[in-house]
């Protein structure tokens, strides 16, 4: 039995490919959260006619798995269409990594998640599909509470959603104005370019 | 350029070699003690007898009796109060575990948050036989709330605090403790793994009754231990069998293991403590010149002579000992990602430290054997690391915006 981290996992680590963020990004995911010591932030950018993945980044807080899962996932989704990059499971990413160990595939369906965010806050960009309780509820995960460590959504900061056709109408929480500081920006940073109107009631 | 070399005077080699820091967890046993093992492993193989015996019995029980008075010696203990264990989980396994089953009544425990896991699960498990447990909250440098030792009632039968933090290295106010039980006639037991030789320990005037000690941090064998009972204090075995070692624990005693710790306890002077208390002040000097980090522990004095650990803002600490040990540079996380069970160091979450700083929390622990060459080298490598992680976190960024 082989203990411990693949080559190719370790060569990843210590040589990210793809790794920083994206200036020209027209799509960005967060997922992970920094309590569990595990995050990425996803940056695709992708061109029409044909519909590609031309280019993909990230950046991670976490450790040597999800580095290189982060990593990998960005290498496998450049030049795919987005039908071709939906389909990537967690597993091809772990068979490309010349595996993972076991306790470390919840890194693996980390960088999966990041990527269907991002993919599903591409089909609302476009216009191709709405956007649903599911998708912002996952992207506000994707935000930190600094009084909790936790992200929104766990932390009971978000108390409610409504969403009607591209209103979205959250209510918070917040226990602070330092936190306020932190949570309002990083809610309008998250749907940036998704032409939806935000609507925060606070209470 | 690490801010200590000018400073203390520090010419350098380059470093070629590997740098271990991880001696908190297991140190490198001393060339010496290998070579006092081998008779032993070779024509002494014999195991202490009765009163009496044969020639291999004979010799054994002598050169068992000799460790047993010198460990003794250095506790201000009698001989016959050293009961020999295979390290420290049984030590603390034996003390609690054998107090507490005791006699037929149920009884009272009193421990604080931050004990190795051994004291944390052994009591856990008197908990589900029935007796009572509860916990003696910490402040954020590690040590016992001086107020709740105050409020210590009467009704509890064992209190048990270690002398020495594992992850922190804060040194308890061990006296204070054994004063305070003595007051409330409560057994006292400290875990004094990480503090047995590096700090003063003094049964009588402690007021010990029960302290752990282990031979794998003091460059002694893996599997070398001991526990002092105080004369008198009954407890039940955890092993039964021979009768061994006054009835307390049956079986051979692993005589290479503990000759190795006898040679271990003969080799730490007092100046090797001196030398690492500079070492490591020089280390949390330099490291926490790095921006954005963070002392985890006792920031001024009572802190052990060979533990370090700080935080490191925007990065994981998996990460940084994984980047480390590929520089040759070993060293340990308190990180979620780098535990069994994925959760982030049970002594962070008690000192309050958020899940952030539990998950970079960085651990050092040098040894006799660490120079200043290498505390220099551990700045350069971690500086390095930090930066090059905190280049590819979305967290930093945010921070430094």
């Amino acid at each position: 039995m082989k203990f411990g981290y693949s080559d190719r996992v370790m060569e990843l680590f210590r040589n990210p490919k793809n790794a920083g963020p994206m200036e020209d990004a027209n799509v960005t995911a967060i997922a992970g959260s920094m309590a569990c010591g595990d995050m990425l932030k996803m940056y695709l950018k992708i061109e029409d006619d044909p519909e590609r993945i031309v280019k993909a980044s990230f950046e991670s807080y976490g450790c040597v798995a999800n580095i290189a899962t982060s990593s990998m996932i960005t290498q496998m989704v450049e030049g795919k269409t987005i039908e071709e990059a939906k389909k990537i499971g967690f597993k091809d990413e772990v068979d490309a990594l010349g595996g993972l160990p076991k306790i470390k595939y919840h890194c693996a369906s980390l960088a999966v998640q990041a990527l269907r965010i991002a993919l599903s806050k591409w089909g609302v960009i476009k216009g191709e599909r709405e956007v649903d309780e599911t998708l912002t509820r996952e992207i506000l995960r994707g935000i930190l509470d600094p009084v909790t460590d936790k992200d929104i959504v766990t932390a009971g900061v978000v108390r409610s959603l409504k969403i009607e056709g591209r209103l979205l109408e959250i209510s918070l929480h917040i226990e602070s104005e330092e936190a306020k500081e932190e949570i309002l920006p990083a809610i309008d940073e998250a749907f940036e370019k998704m032409d939806v109107d935000i609507d925060i009631e606070e209470v | 350029m690490c801010p200590i070399r000018v400073k203390y005077g520090i010419k350098m080699s380059k470093h070629m070699k590997e740098i271990y820091m991880d001696s908190a967890n297991v140190s490198r046993p001393a060339p010496e003690v290998v070579v006092a093992m081998m008779p032993y492993l070779k024509e002494k193989f014999g195991v202490p007898g009765g009163a009496f015996g044969h020639r291999y019995e004979e010799e054994a029980s002598e050169a068992l009796w000799r460790v047993r008075e010198a460990i003794a010696a250095s506790i201000n203990a009698s001989p016959e109060e050293i009961i020999f264990t295979s390290g420290v989980t049984e030590g603390n396994n034996l003390a609690i575990k054998g107090f507490m089953r005791y006699g037929k009544e149920k009884k009272r425990a009193l421990t604080t948050p931050i004990e190795r896991k051994c004291v944390l699960e052994s009591l856990r498990y008197m908990e589900k036989e029935g007796h009572d447990v509860s916990m003696l909250p910490v402040e954020d440098e590690g040590f016992v709330d001086e107020k709740e030792l105050e409020n210590l009632s009467r009704g509890v039968d064992l209190i048990s605090v270690q002398h020495v933090n594992q992850e922190i290295g804060t040194v308890q106010d061990i006296r204070r403790i054994g004063e305070t039980a003595e007051d409330r006639q409560i057994v006292f037991h400290t875990d004094a793994t990480h503090g047995f030789l590096k700090e003063k320990i003094d049964v009588e005037k402690m007021n010990i009754d029960m302290l752990t000690i282990s031979g794998h941090v003091i460059h002694g064998p893996p599997g070398s231990g001991a526990l002092f009972i105080r004369e008198g204090l009954k407890i039940e075995p955890l092993l039964h069998g021979d009768g061994k070692e006054f009835g307390k624990r049956a079986g051979h005693p692993n005589m290479p293991a503990i000759i190795g710790m006898a040679e271990a306890i003969r080799l730490m002077k007092d100046a090797d403590i001196e030398r690492m208390k500079k070492l490591s002040k020089m280390l949390l000097e330099s490291l926490s010149t790095i921006d954005d980090s963070r002392i985890n522990g006792p920031m001024k004095n009572k802190r052990v002579c060979d533990i370090v650990n700080l935080s490191f803002k925007g990065v994981e600490g998996e990460a940084i000992l994984m980047a480390a040990s590929s520089e040759g540079l070993v060293l340990r996380t308190g990180s979620a990602c780098f535990s069994p069970n994925l959760r982030y160091s049970h002594v962070m979450r008690a000192i309050g430290r958020s899940a952030e700083d539990a998950n970079s929390s960085t651990r050092l622990s040098i040894s006799r054997y660490t120079t200043e060459n290498d505390v220099v080298c551990v700045y350069e490598i971690l500086k390095e690391i930090i930066e090059r992680l905190r280049d590819i976190s979305p967290v930093y960024r945010k921070v430094k915006k």
